[in-house]
Formats: C-alpha cells, structure tokens, sequence
C-alpha cells in the first residue's frame, strides 16, 4: 500500500467514526442523562437529599410487591400463551412448501399495521360484545388483549430461526431411531431455542411495562409495573417512582443474563436469535 | 452365483422424480451382497445421492421397489430401517456432547424380550439398553474411530477431521446392517482424506457391516470399494470391481470419468483392427468394418520407443518428472497422447510409440453428431480441421453472447474488448443431417469417397472419408454408391463450435 492510499484509507477511517456522532449525542440526551436522573431520584427524599425511602417503602408495601408480582404472572402467561401460539405457526410458515413466497407472514405481521391504541379500544367492544368485559373478566380481558399485541413479535422471531433450521440435523435423528414426534423434541425444539429465547424476550418484559392495555381492557382493574410507575409519576412522587424504574431497569438486566446463557450456545451462534 | 440369501439390499426398477418434474433417478436396478463396499460414482447432479437417501427412507421412490433381506422396505420410515447413514456435513447434534451424540441413537433403541401382560399371558415386551450397556458401545465405537478421550468435549470445538470420526462412531454404534456414506470425506483436506479412506477400507473389513459409499472422486472409489456403480444422469452406466471399470469401461463416458485416459474418435478398419491416430492398430474387440467407435488407451498402456521403430510417430510437447517415471505428452498431428515413461526424452524429440492390442480398449459409440476434437480456427472467420486443413467458413460470434465481428472478421466482445483466435483449439460439431453431399465437387468445402452407406428406413447414412482421413457421416435422402467421390458442404450456420480453453485467454492484451 502506497503512502498515499494509506493516507486516504485514514482519511475515510475517521470518517467513518464521525457517522456515530449523532446517535451518540442523541444516547446521551435521551439516554444516559434520564438514566442518570432515575438513579438520583430513586435514592433521594422530596427535598433533594440522599435517602432509602423510597427502597424501604417499595419493599415494606404489600400493595407495591403485589404489582411486581402481577406483573411477573402477567408476563409469563402471555409469554407462555403467545409461545403456544406462535410457535405452530412459525414452524408452519417457514414450510416452502405452503408459504412459497413468504407472503403468509405479511398476513401475520399486519396487525401491527393498524394504530395500537385503536386496535386495543376495538379490542375492548369486542370483548364487551361476547362478555368477556373488563368489569366482569379483568384478567382474562388482559391477558386477550396482550397476546394479540405481542402474537407477531413473537412469530417473527420464531420464523427467522424456522427458516434456519438443519434439515440434515432432523434427518440424523430419524436416522437414529427417532419417530417425528422424537424427533421435534430431540433436534428441533434445541434448534429453535434462540428463537424461543428471543421470542420470550421480546414479550415478557414488553408486557410487565405497558399500561395502555391493562389500563383500557381490565378497567383500571388490573395494575401492572407500567402503570404504577405512571401512577406515580402523574402523582408527583418523583422518588418512588423512578425506583420502581430502576427495579425494572435490573429486571432487564437481570433477564439479559439469563438469556446470554443461551446465545453461547453453538446453534445460537449460527443466528436466529434477534440480537 | 447371489443367492437371495447372500443379497443384502436390492433396488428394483426405482424412480425417483421430484415435484417439479426432475427425474433424479430412472430404472435403477441394483443388487447388494452382505458385506459388500459398494461406491456409487458419478459427477454432482447424477442421481446418487438420491438413490442413497432412498434406501435411507427420507426419500421415497416414485416407482420401484427396495428390498431389504427379501423384504420390501419401500415406503418405511427412516427410524425403522436397521440402516445409518454418515451424512456429507456430518449433521452433527451441536447441543450435544461428543458422548451423547455417539450415545443418541442407542438410547432410542428398544430391545424386545418375552414378558408378560398384566393378565400374566406371554407378551413381547421391549426394554431400553441399561446406561452401562451404552457407556460400554460407546466407547468402544469411540476406540474404532480414534477417538477415545473425547467423550466430554463439546463437537463445535472438534476439528473437522474429528467431526467426521464422531459422525461415523454415531452410525456404526447402532450395529446397522447396511452402512450409507454420503461423500464422507469431501470436506477434508487431501492429506486427511488419503488417512480416512484407508481407515474406513480397515474399519469395514473389521465391522463387516455392508457399506454403500457415495463419491464424485474416481480415486477414492477404485481406492475402497468392492464394487463400483458408475452413474450417469439417473441411470447406471456400469456395475464392476474397480479392476474392470478401470481396465473395460463400457463407454467414453465411464473410460473418461474412471482415471486418466486417451480417448479418440477411430474406425473399425477391418477384422479387429481399428484406425486412430493416422494409424492401423490390432486390437481384440471385434465390431462391423467402418463402425465408427470410441477407443480408450490408458496413459501407462502407451509404449514410448525411438522413432521410426513404433507404430506412430509423435513429437514429444510436455514432460513432467514425477519421481518414478516422466508423464509426457506427444502431439501426433494435433492430436494429444498423455503416456508415461521411465526413458527420459527431450522437448521436441521425435518418437514413436506402439499400444497391445489387449491394451486398446474399443467401446461402441453412439452416434447422434459428428463431433471433431482437433479442429482449430484461423482468426478470421474459418474453422480447421485434419492434415489437410480443410477449412469452413463459420460464424465465430457463436463463441460468445453478445459479440458482433469487425471488418477483418475478428471476433470483438460486448464490452469492445477483441479476441485474437488464431490456432485457438475448438471442438467442432455438425449434426448428421446438416452434412450435405454434392456430386459437384467445386461445390463443398472438401471431398471424399464414401467408405459405407447404409440404409435406416427413412434416408441413407453415409461415411465419407477424405483424404486427410478425417470421416464425416452424412444422413441424406440421395442415393451414392460406396467408392463414389462427393464434394461435402456444410452451411456455415450448422458448425458449432466450443471453445477448450476459456475465452477469456485468448483476449487481446495491447
């Protein structure tokens, strides 16, 4: 390489760096300095000085750890749900056979086409309508209402890793002995474990923090995480408020480990996964 | 001689055409003895694979039948065939440890035993193997392949080579009767691949398990097998030990594709004599005087001596020492001799060389064109071929799409670039009605006499030979006698050529 070429090749080298500049700046904008403020609210009192108020009062009040189990069930049956769900119906689009052009996907995609906040009140009437109404059925109406938000992020997922799948693997354990339903459980299910894994993590936590649906579709009836920490905040307590963020914030992270666990895995690394 | 009790696996009359109408495999008749090393050989896209995934179970056939000790075993699915299969890319379980995978088909068996119901009446009941049982066949599986103190490791962490030897202890674990090996070693490196074709002949001789190997590679099938199955396009070209195909091809097609070979174009000259290379040879198959057939000569079988003492003299173009001998190449005409040596002669010496006639392996041709190896083309605009240069005028844009010809007829490409094509090598070819035969003789490109004329219902065939001996075959309605001399014409538009190098190598560089 001639000193010249070198020379350019830096040139554009730094360059290159430059192109982050603008989401950096917008990370800690929006970002890193809200984080930042939750973590300074969630240990100080009104006044501005250092405190474990709000950790005592999240811990001491039954009402507080019952939203965080509410929202941990909330979150595992939808997750659980939407897996049951999703996973058929992955395994059946990535069949060429049928879904020749992948045209059935966009199918499965398109409610999320439509406005969130419309589809939930349309989802609403309708479950007034057969009389599964959020005064008479809160958790149930809840739980409807967020499988279908959360159904095509679970699929996606699915099918990418679906596409993916070692026919040659599934022949092997035919080979050795394995009837087809054996053979699902043996070689395809550890397969599309990263799929389930980011399927799960595409649900699971999503849930725990929303409150537009619990919100419209129990009535009110139904807390979750997402809205208490709402509540709070529209009431002023700054402090309990981004402590309840915060305790979300190491669910996150919490879950994060977990799931690293399985991208070491080898059929992980061939992709499927989201991220 | 195969009794049906020594028949391990027989194909009858299997089909195999996919869904959108390829037929992968057509008429395939094979049969297998116990303990047999069988290869199916053949170039990619030959149907071979197919045919293996068939007697695997997870293709069925289309027609025909699959028996398996007598029984018909078409349409039963994999997991119930006592067959296993080392898949080309291993298919390995990569959430599996080296232990389990080899263990994975050992725990799905079920051993059957005489029980008894709950009402205390004998019943055939089944049982898994005891941990220790497997524990014990693993290893010893793992012993076989070499590969003893792996058990825990994890297989992405395996080379390749390993890979392949834990693919093989987890087929040869579960005792299969039959043995499927689908090209197990392409994906080695050539060094590795020369270890495990030894290791494989060995482990096969040690197991005694019936092995149907699959491969593109003539070397490792005369190398391994018992039995050589050469396919082509679906359809078995030639059944034999590695001896016979090597030493008896039935066709080109197999002498080409079974080790290094000279095959020529020549003519049944008369009583077991057939004429090639500008040459009379006796050879020991005999075929009708002025069939035109297909000659193989294996480079070893080609005498190398002094000139004027051989049957043909040659010129020596190449020579490359390789340690035992000297592999030369000798130019008779334009025609190339691949042989070998311990003599050493120079570039350009002249020499001459003879073959035995045991050595001279004649094969019928099947004659759908007249097809002329050695012709070569001038640059501007003419085709060549033969001692005396006869020469057609045809249309070099052929050679590549999108070329159009400057006002000196050479060849220029789409994007500008010309191509220099003089003494450029091409393979000619006519099709048998497009050569036309004049009784005026300044009316054709050449002439000859006609050697044979033979009626076949609907028009004449003819086979012209000129003086240069270079025979054209004619199928014409017109009526000429054998001996009449005939002007032949070919219209420029019936020559197809084909370029034997690249085109790219023959681009001007200015």
């Amino acid at each position: 390489m001639s000193a010249a070429t070198r020379r350019v090749s830096r040139f554009f080298a730094l360059k290159r760096k430059y192109l982050a500049f603008p989401y950096i700046l917008f990370l800690i904008l929006f970002i890193l300095i809200p984080a930042i403020l939750i973590l300074f609210y969630a240990f100080t009192d009104e006044t501005g000085a250092p405190s474990f108020d709000a950790l005592v009062s999240f811990f001491s009040t039954p009402s507080k750890l019952s939203v965080l189990l509410v929202s941990l069930f909330m979150g595992l049956q939808t997750t659980l749900i939407c897996l049951l769900l999703g996973y058929p119906a992955a395994y059946f689009l990535a069949d060429r056979k049928i879904n020749r052009n992948a045209v059935l996907v966009v199918l499965f995609i398109m409610p999320m086409w439509i406005n969130f906040v419309i589809r939930t009140g349309a989802t609403r009437d309708l479950l007034s309508a057969i009389g599964l109404d959020g005064g008479s059925h809160p958790w149930e109406a809840t739980l409807i209402g967020m499988v279908q938000n959360y159904l095509p992020f679970t699929i996606l997922p699915l099918y990418t890793t679906m596409l993916k799948l070692d026919r040659s693997q599934m022949e092997a354990a035919a080979d050795l002995g394995c009837p087809p339903w054996k053979v699902f459980v043996r070689n395809v299910l550890p397969q599309s474990l990263p799929g389930i894994v980011s399927a799960s993590e595409m649900v699971f936590m999503p849930v725990m923090s929303s409150y537009v649906i619990s919100d419209t579709l129990s009535e009110g009836k139904i807390t979750l995480f997402g809205n208490s920490i709402y509540l709070n905040f529209s009431n002023s307590q700054w402090n309990d408020g981004s402590f309840m963020a915060l305790v979300f914030l190491v669910l996150i992270g919490l879950s994060m480990l977990v799931t690293r666990r399985f991208e070491r895995d080898p059929a992980a690394e061939r992709g499927g996964g989201l991220w | 001689m195969d009794t049906a009790d020594s028949l391990i696996i027989s194909l009858e009359h299997v089909r195999k055409e996919f869904p959108d109408g390829f037929v992968a495999v057509d008429d395939f008749n094979l049969s297998v003895r116990r303990g047999e090393f069988v290869t199916l050989l053949g170039p990619s896209g030959c149907g071979k694979t197919t045919t293996l995934r068939m007697i695997a179970g997870f293709s069925i056939p289309s027609a025909g039948r699959i028996l398996l000790n007598g029984e018909d075993i078409t349409s039963l699915p994999p997991y119930k065939r006592p067959v296993n299969t080392v898949f080309q890319h291993y298919a390995l379980f990569p959430n599996l440890d080296v232990y389990e995978n080899v263990a994975f088909g050992l725990k799905n068996k079920r051993i059957p035993y005489e029980g008894k119901d709950w009402r205390g009446r004998p019943k055939t009941k089944y049982r898994r193997l005891s941990p220790e049982a497997i524990d014990e066949k693993v290893a010893r599986a793992l012993k076989i392949v070499d590969l003893e103190d792996m058990e825990d490791r994890d297989v992405s962490s395996l080379s390749g080579g390993q890979q392949q030897r834990v693919a093989i202890a987890r087929a040869i674990v579960n005792e299969p009767q039959v043995l499927l090996l689908d090209e197990p070693l392409s994906a080695l490196d050539r060094k590795m691949r020369k270890d495990m074709q030894l290791e494989l002949k060995e482990m096969h001789r040690k197991l005694g398990i019936t092995f149907i190997y699959v491969t593109h590679d003539q070397e490792e099938a005369l190398s391994m097998s018992d039995t050589i199955v050469v396919m082509k396009d679906g359809a078995i070209q030639q059944v034999g030990t590695p001896e016979s195909i090597y030493n008896e091809p039935v066709n080109a097609y197999v002498a080409d594709f079974i080790g290094e070979s000279n095959i020529y174009n020549a003519t049944m000259a008369g009583e077991r004599t057939v004429r090639f290379l500008g040459a009379s040879f006796p050879c020991v198959d005999d075929f009708p005087l002025n069939e035109k057939v297909d000659v193989v000569v294996r480079p070893e079988d080609v005498v190398i001596m002094p000139s004027g003492k051989g049957r043909v003299e040659a010129k020596v173009s190449s020579r490359v020492f390789k340690g035992e001998m000297y592999q030369y190449v000798l130019l008779v005409g334009k025609s190339e001799v691949l042989c070998r040596s311990t003599e050493e002669y120079d570039l350009g010496e002249k020499v001459s060389f003879d073959v035995l006639p045991k050595n001279i392996q004649v094969m019928e041709k099947e004659l759908v064109e007249n097809e002329f190896k050695e012709a070569w083309l001038d640059g501007k605009g003419n085709v060549l071929l033969g001692e005396e240069e006869i020469s057609f005028p045809v249309d070099y844009r052929q050679l590549l799409k999108g070329s159009r010809l400057d006002e000196e007829g050479a060849l220029i490409g789409p994007k500008g670039n010309a191509y220099d094509l003089k003494d450029a090598d091409v393979v000619l070819r006519i099709a048998l009605d497009k050569v036309e035969l004049e009784d005026d003789l300044s009316k054709g490109e050449c002439q000859g006499t006609i050697v044979s004329a033979v009626w076949l219902g609907d028009h004449y065939q003819y086979m012209v030979r000129t003086e240069g001996e270079e025979d054209f075959v004619s199928d014409t309605p017109y009526q000429w006698n054998v001996g009449d001399v005939v002007a032949i014409h070919v219209a420029p538009e019936n020559l197809r050529i084909e370029l034997r190098k690249e085109i790219s190598s023959y681009e001007r560089r200015d």
